[in-house]
């Protein structure tokens, strides 16, 4: 454009370039390793090495082979059958915890921004009550209740999730509501809830994405968690949680048999952990230009 | 104090016969309460505006100058119907807006349109422009709007492909542009403006100026312009308020204010405007410096009334006033420091084409 200009841009750090690399790599493996998860659980729906219910004493115990790649527990049952099975669950308590999370979170956040300031701080303030409350606890309680299975532990997952959610929505959706657009659109006479919707939740989105990501992986260790202390996955249900806790006794005869499910859970919660991330920064709003 | 200045103000004055009034503003106060400081004491309070009452008629061209942080923006909002005074009687179109909420404004949307300061913030960066354009009219219950934006963005010099085109694939002048579009999507009869081409280059300015005053012209609107820049309101305005510290301190026709400001502050803010036309004609800031020395020199011993250019301060804020690309003033004028030139002529409301 002038002279100064370019110069000045001289100055500046060769941004676009190096976080297009920065933010790919990170996209790249936090997604591939979400998508062979992914690819694992769909594939384990219509097919797997072995049947996952069939108890076979013969081979219980199984070091790794060709036959077994990855040995068998202490039912005789294949150790890669029995880990893409437990991607299943998973993959749908993480689906919906984050979705019940969100749902819920996502309107309170919003609404907590757009209702006169000391609502607002009301209804955080519930929330950091809510934020307070260990989700470990509530799950206990809540199988106290409706008793053990992987639907109470998604709910109490998602429930302890939601404060999460409408906290970001709500810094986020603050700082929409200040914006020139918003004044513009009430200007042009648009009511409070088509603001909220055409305006605050669009632009909250990419915040969304980024926090569903994130809660995802914390829901994936919850769900593992709750699965070892008995309170998720039901005995006969594959979870990576519950395996966990029925190589727990074999702990120094088998270790493999706490190595495997732990790398998966770990590997899980790291590629959703680094898909956030990736996604954080994709959506930086400072990058936004080179959209 | 403005109804004094009324009477004391010599010819010219326009408001005192019109009957037809679009806006009347009568002792407008608004207070802000800044956060506490103190668990004991409340917050201070800041006074916006203290006392405002202006009048504009149908069809006048009002402008609002004063420093930032005078109470203009505040003023601007409480007529838009988009914020509550403290005390005191704003009537759009003979209607009382001040004390009513905001679902019961539709009336007011539909006559009175804004056209905010940040080209870029105004726009919401997830919407397309056709919805950005047709919001006023969905909001209104139009539906199928696509005739009518092609229809403005044609009359605010875009191209009709530009609607399914985001506002960050926009120039600033052109994202001013789609923000005028916007304000007159449901054809209001009163047009305020809030700094509009005081984000945007000296060059895309006067452009954006000529649109404004041609539609303004065209569709026989009422103008309501705020700005910190007088020579802006001097290029599009045919009377002017000066406020200073939530107060007008001075109100007449445009020229009277801008060659003969009686009030101090009005003088002071008369000799920092500047010269937008000089700039424009391709002037650098050390021919402008220079201009203004020799203007001081004149003014002095010609005029013996209060001349603005006659203030020590002038010089210095000359170079302000240039192009960002000299901000260093260089012995030697350099041709022309704009990087495009104005496709429009650059001397006043001259009859203008259609960009």
């Amino acid at each position: 454009m002038s002279r100064l200009s370019r110069g000045a841009e001289a100055l500046l750090p060769p941004r676009g370039r190096r976080s297009r690399l920065g933010v790919g790599a990170t996209l790249i493996v936090g997604g591939g390793i979400v998508a062979v998860i992914a690819i694992l659980a769909v594939i384990s729906l219509v097919w797997t090495p072995f049947d996952v219910g069939e108890i076979n004493a013969a081979e219980r115990l199984a070091t790794p082979s060709t036959r077994h790649w990855l040995g068998t527990d202490k039912f005789g049952r294949d150790v890669v059958s029995l880990l893409m099975v437990g991607s299943r669950t998973t993959l749908l308590v993480g689906l919906v915890s984050v979705g019940v999370a969100a749902v819920v979170g996502v309107p309170l956040g919003i609404l907590s921004a757009m209702v006169p300031k000391w609502w607002g701080e009301v209804v955080m303030r519930a929330n950091d009550l809510l934020l307070a409350f260990p989700a470990l606890l509530l799950a206990i309680m809540l199988t106290a209740v409706h008793g053990q299975g992987v639907v109470t532990a998604m709910i109490a997952i998602g429930i302890s999730t939601i404060p999460s959610f409408a906290r970001v929505v709500r810094s986020g959706a603050i700082g929409v509501m200040k914006t020139e657009y918003v004044l513009a659109a009430r200007a042009a006479g648009r009511r409070p809830v088509a603001i909220a919707a055409r305006h605050v939740l669009p632009n909250v989105g990419s915040l969304v994405i980024v926090q569903a990501s994130v809660s995802f992986a914390i829901a994936v260790l919850a769900e593992a968690a709750l699965s070892y202390l008995g309170l998720g996955a039901p005995p006969g249900t594959p979870s990576w949680g519950r395996m966990l806790q029925e190589g727990q006794e074999l702990l120094f005869v088998a270790p493999r048999l706490e190595l495997y499910p732990g790398v998966a859970i770990a590997l899980a919660v790291l590629g959703f952990n680094l898909l956030g991330d990736g996604l954080r920064d994709r959506f930086d709003p400072r990058l936004e230009d080179r959209r | 104090m403005v109804r004094g200045l009324r009477t004391g103000s010599p010819a010219g004055i326009q408001w005192c016969t019109v009957v037809e009034l679009a806006i009347a503003v009568r002792d407008v106060v608004r207070d802000y309460r800044r956060p506490r400081t103190s668990l004991t004491r409340p917050g201070p309070v800041v006074h916006a505006l203290r006392g405002v009452s202006l009048d504009v008629a149908r069809g006048q061209r009002f402008g609002i100058v004063g420093e930032s942080g005078c109470g203009k923006s505040t003023l601007l909002r409480i007529i838009a119907g988009l914020d509550q005074p403290t005390s005191g009687s704003v009537q759009v179109g003979g209607v009382e807006i001040s004390r009513l909420p905001e679902r019961r404004l539709g009336f007011l949307r539909a006559q009175l349109q804004l056209v905010f300061q940040d080209p870029m913030g105004s726009l919401d960066p997830r919407m397309r422009v056709r919805d950005i354009i047709a919001e006023p009219l969905v909001a209104q219950g139009h539906r199928n709007n696509l005739a009518r934006v092609h229809e403005l963005l044609e009359a605010v010099g875009l191209q009709p492909e530009s609607a399914d085109r985001f506002p960050h694939q926009f120039s600033g002048g052109q994202r001013q542009r789609i923000s005028i579009a916007r304000a007159l999507a449901p054809d209001p009869r009163i047009l305020v403006a809030d700094e509009p081409v005081s984000a945007l280059d000296v060059s895309v300015r006067a452009q954006v100026l000529n649109l404004l005053d041609e539609l303004v012209h065209r569709l026989s609107l009422t103008l309501v312009f705020v700005s910190h820049d007088l020579s802006v309101v001097r290029h599009v305005c045919d009377t002017v308020a000066v406020m200073n510290r939530g107060e007008i301190v001075e109100m007449g026709p445009t020229d009277q204010v801008y060659d003969r400001p009686v009030h101090p502050y009005a003088r002071q803010l008369v000799a920092a405007a500047p010269r937008l036309q000089a700039a424009l004609a391709g002037r650098t800031a050390a021919v402008l410096a220079a201009e203004t020395l020799a203007a001081r020199t004149v003014s002095s011993d010609s005029v013996g009334s209060p001349n603005p250019l006659a203030r020590p301060e002038a010089p210095g804020l000359a170079t302000t006033t240039a192009p960002r690309d000299s901000s260093t003033p260089t012995p030697d004028p350099t041709p022309d420091p704009t990087p495009t030139p104005d496709p429009t002529p650059a001397s006043g409301p001259a009859p203008k084409d259609a960009p």
